[in-house]
């Protein structure tokens, strides 16, 4: 899309120009402001007040301004429908604007699952003290009971009907000017008419059609196309250059700030072409510990610190226990589809960033600083990326453009490569987990120790640290961000006796960040896992071990829902002993509390074993799922399939491979993906509680999936699978050894 | 600088290009604003950036320039719009068949190319036929149900 002439559109009196998501085709999709130099206006960003996050216009349509935005998870649909609930006016008079600094309030990144949970909330009650707002403005000007006046389709009406009176013409144009009213009461379940609606999303249609803009869809006048171009080797130096490689490349400039080196060129072609052709000579690094040492690497150390995250009873049964097991998980890609992209304007002391980052608002300081700009002369304009389950590469694609487009003072796009991504993208971290057990008289879990060794979340880290600042040398946080990663290592289950230690590794073995359920993927794949093994110990049936420990009903209930969707057949479970005959048929299922006190998950999955030639094929998936009220119930299965399939992904086959430089699994085949002719049927039940509050979709599913999987091939093959991925190489190897 | 004589979505275009290996991709992103198709791996691997050419599928960041001239390609902006969707996109629509959206115009271009050529797919041929199109969010089940109801609704209007 090239933006030479705005499409300027007045949001509110007073001619804002903005970036918005309009709900229907007749109003513009973007509305740009490209030209950073004029300002926006100021607007009221403090969470405690209404007009951040809603305004009307003189028509009565209504402006949301959101923090968090809408990943390609449905936010977008699910937000209107909150606050077009408690303001009873259609969705489709509702636009909304996302992760704009200048413009939406601060609501913290959209990450952990947070967004119709924390977000979605602050948005509702917003909306719910507009209305009261709104009644008693009307009950101002017509000297009418307020008791006797509603909202009704975007109408204060009476009860006679005959006072009716628009928002736009209560409100429009202008501000609340109220304090948010944390008590403002709530539209009752009984009443909802949008909420628990499967509403289509309006984005769909515009990127189904191709119509939708991307941030790498976004082209200004003047701008240049930029590649940012990464060592061989992490944390090798630049020594020398030979621009007389590319001086056939007409109009290719390269811009250099100590090891951070980019070519831009008005010429997307010419850019790539340059990236590629300018040659270059780095120092030697090799400080990496391989993919292959990560497990050593754990174990070894240096740690900044143990830490006892649970302690109860005591514990000391589990000493002599045999039933003792260590689960790792690798370091993994967010393999994201769409290389990251960012297009920036920093010219004449003013930047404005077009980026898909998950954190705008967190990343608007750094950017600042990295240019050496006041934050008020910065701005952050989210637009839709590729998806990144966590952050990906975009956010170090918006400093490579900021930086090349200050050297340059022209508006710069920067397009990754797909080796950028798998290769540069911040990493999910490792894990290793040990569990050990002890089983009581009654053979349940009587006492539980799980220790891991993790790399450390730095405490109160700003943000990951980038690597276009890190090269250029430009001052910023050190540390490291891996998100929660110590959630859910114990069971959800009565256990009397339970020690949690955490051994902090100081460092990752590459950078790391934040991937989908952080931590939750990779505990509960072990937990869920031991826990079948401590059934096998028990001479229980997995399904019956877990429903006999379990105390909540809502947990209960996903457990039994999901096994009647799988058709559960009550069986032992399977102590090891290798599978008989080439093709071997199993189940297994895994339960989640998501972070013990956020969403309800089990999952419960058929496979196919070929123990000739070790392949593990996924037959059918049940889901049974519980996050409380579901906004928009067809938004919330889309996460759900997706948690799932995404993750049986990461279970089945991917690990970030590299050596003592550099990341060598940089191509979808070094780094492959499910694909469309691996996807099982999927029976997913969710379970609608709309007297419960809104929890998250976009991310519980997923840690129930791995244990599940591993479940399933131990009771089908008599192997129990500890490691991730679930190779053919390592079922082989299963098979041979038991 | 040479030109090239480009068929895109009916319309007759010709391009600049100083590069004869310069990828289609880049050309009908860049020079003609065709951005729905999208770069995901410039190497064939994805599917992100399928055009049909004559027809057939074809990945445009490894098809050059050159190799396209004369060649009639459909993008997916030439196949419908949000108002009036291709009966693919309309199925892809009603079935709400993306999240992030980024693979999707790829894949929608490869499932008309199969339905061009096996009207009434089963759903293991519509995943055969859509493997080379890779998809990160885990859309695929929506979308093969999507695949399965273009058909459906094909084999109905005829």
């Amino acid at each position: 899309m090239k933006v030479s002439t705005l499409a300027r559109r007045d949001f509110l009196k007073g001619g804002a120009l903005l970036v918005g998501f309009s709900f229907s085709g007749a109003l513009p999709a973007l509305a740009l402001a490209a030209d950073a130099a004029q300002r926006p206006p100021q607007r009221v960003l403090d969470l405690d007040e209404v007009d951040a996050f809603i305004a009307v216009r003189a028509d009565g349509t209504v402006i949301i301004y959101s923090g968090k935005v809408d990943l390609g998870t449905g936010h977008r649909i699910a937000m209107r429908q909150m606050v077009a609930e408690e303001l009873s006016c259609p969705v489709a008079r509702i636009d909304m604007i996302e992760g704009d600094t200048a413009l939406t309030p601060n609501q913290g990144p959209t990450a952990g699952s947070s967004g119709v949970m924390r977000g979605g909330v602050q948005l509702r009650q917003a909306a719910a003290t507009a209305c009261l707002a709104l009644i008693e403005r009307a009950a101002e000007r017509y000297a009418h009971p307020a008791a006797d006046l509603k909202l009704e389709d975007a109408y204060v009406v009476s009860s006679d009907g005959k006072l009716r009176v628009g928002m736009g013409e209560l409100v429009g144009g202008r501000p609340f000017g109220v304090k948010m009213n944390p008590k403002a009461p709530l539209k009752q379940a009984a009443h909802y008419a949008v909420v628990g609606k499967d509403l289509p999303r309006p984005d769909l249609p515009d990127k189904i059609t191709g119509r939708h803009v991307f941030v790498h869809d976004l082209m200004l006048d003047g701008m240049l196309h930029g590649r940012a171009l990464r060592p061989p080797a992490v944390g090798a130096s630049l020594l020398s250059m030979d621009l007389a490689s590319i001086a056939h490349l007409r109009g290719a400039r390269v811009v250099r700030i100590k090891n951070f080196l980019g070519v831009v060129a008005a010429d997307e072609w010419t850019a790539v072409r340059a990236a590629a052709e300018l040659k270059t000579t780095w120092s030697d690094a090799g400080t990496l510990v391989g993919h292959d040492g990560v497990r050593a690497w754990a174990r070894g150390g240096p740690f900044l610190r143990d830490e006892t995250l649970k302690s109860r009873g005591d514990t000391s049964a589990v000493g002599a226990t045999a039933l003792r097991a260590t689960y790792y998980w690798p370091v993994q890609s967010h393999a994201s589809m769409g290389p990251s992209c960012a297009v920036a304007d920093v010219r004449a002391g003013q930047a404005t960033i077009w980026t898909a980052s998950q954190a705008t608002h967190r990343y608007w300081p750094a950017y600042a600083a990295m240019l050496g700009l006041p934050v008020e002369n910065v701005r952050l304009i989210y637009l839709d990326g590729s998806g990144c389950y966590g952050m990906n590469g975009h956010d170090d694609a918006a400093a490579d453009a900021a930086l090349l487009s200050k050297a340059v003072a022209r508006p710069v796009r920067v397009q990754w490569t797909r080796e950028d991504e798998l290769g540069w993208d911040p990493k999910g971290p490792p894990q290793l987990i040990d569990l050990r057990a002890a089983l009581g008289e009654d053979r349940n879990i009587a006492a539980w120790e799980a220790e891991m060794w993790v790399p450390i979340a730095t405490a109160n880290l700003a943000h990951v640290p980038l690597l276009a600042p890190g090269e250029a040398g430009i001052a910023q946080p050190a540390g490291q961000s891996v998100g929660l990663i110590a959630q859910n290592a114990d069971p959800p289950y009565r256990c009397a006796n339970l020690k949690v230690t955490a051994h902090w590794l100081a460092q990752a073995p590459l950078r790391p960040s934040n991937i989908r359920a952080p931590g939750k993927v990779a505990n509960n794949f072990a937990v869920e896992s031991f826990v079948d093994e401590l059934a096998a110990a028990a001479g229980a049936d997995p399904l019956e071990f877990r429903l006999r420990q379990l105390a909540d009903p809502r947990g209960i209930e996903v457990l039994q829902r999901c096994a009647r969707r799988m058709g559960w057949q009550a069986r032992p479970a399977r102590a090891p002993a290798p599978a008989r005959g080439a093709r071997a048929r199993g189940t297994g299922i895994a339960y989640l509390h998501y972070k013990h006190n956020e969403t309800y998950v089990a999952i419960a999955m058929q496979v196919e074993v070929d123990t000739q030639n070790g392949r593990i094929r996924v037959e059918r998936v049940a889901c049974a799922h519980d996050c409380g009220l579901m906004i928009n119930p067809d938004a919330v299965r889309n996460q759900v399939e997706g948690n799932i399939l995404q993750t049986l992904s990461r279970t089945l086959i991917e690990e970030t491979r590299f050596d003592r430089r550099r990341v060598t699994s940089v191509d979808w085949q070094t780094y492959p993906i499910l694909r469309y002719s691996e996807v099982p049927e999927l029976l997913i039940d969710l379970i609608d509680r709309p007297d419960q509050p809104p929890l998250g979709a976009g991310e519980a599913a997923c840690a129930a999936v791995p244990a599940a999987l591993a479940n399933a091939v131990a009771d089908a093959a008599g192997i129990r699978l500890r490691e991730v991925p679930f190779t053919p190489e390592r079922v082989l190897a299963a098979l041979r050894a038991a | 600088m040479p030109s090239y004589a480009l068929i895109v979505n009916g319309a007759q275009y010709s391009v600049d290009s100083w590069d004869p290996e310069q990828p289609l991709l880049h050309v009908l992103r860049n020079q003609l604003g065709l951005t729905g198709t999208k770069f995901g791996c410039g190497a064939g691997q994805c599917g992100s950036c399928t055009v049909l050419m004559d027809g057939a599928t074809a990945r445009s960041c490894v098809t050059t320039v050159a190799a396209a001239a004369g060649r009639r390609i459909t993008t997916i902006e030439g196949l419908g719009t949000p108002e009036a969707p291709h009966p693919v996109q309309a199925a892809f629509i009603a079935e709400q068949a993306a999240q992030c959206g980024y693979c999707t115009c790829g894949t929608v271009m490869s499932a008309v190319a199969l339905l061009a050529r096996t009207p009434q797919p089963d759903r293991a041929q519509i995943a055969q036929a859509l493997d080379g199109n890779l998809c990160r969010c885990g859309s695929h089940d929506r979308v093969l149900r999507a695949v399965a109801r273009a058909a459906r609704e094909g084999r109905k209007s005829t």
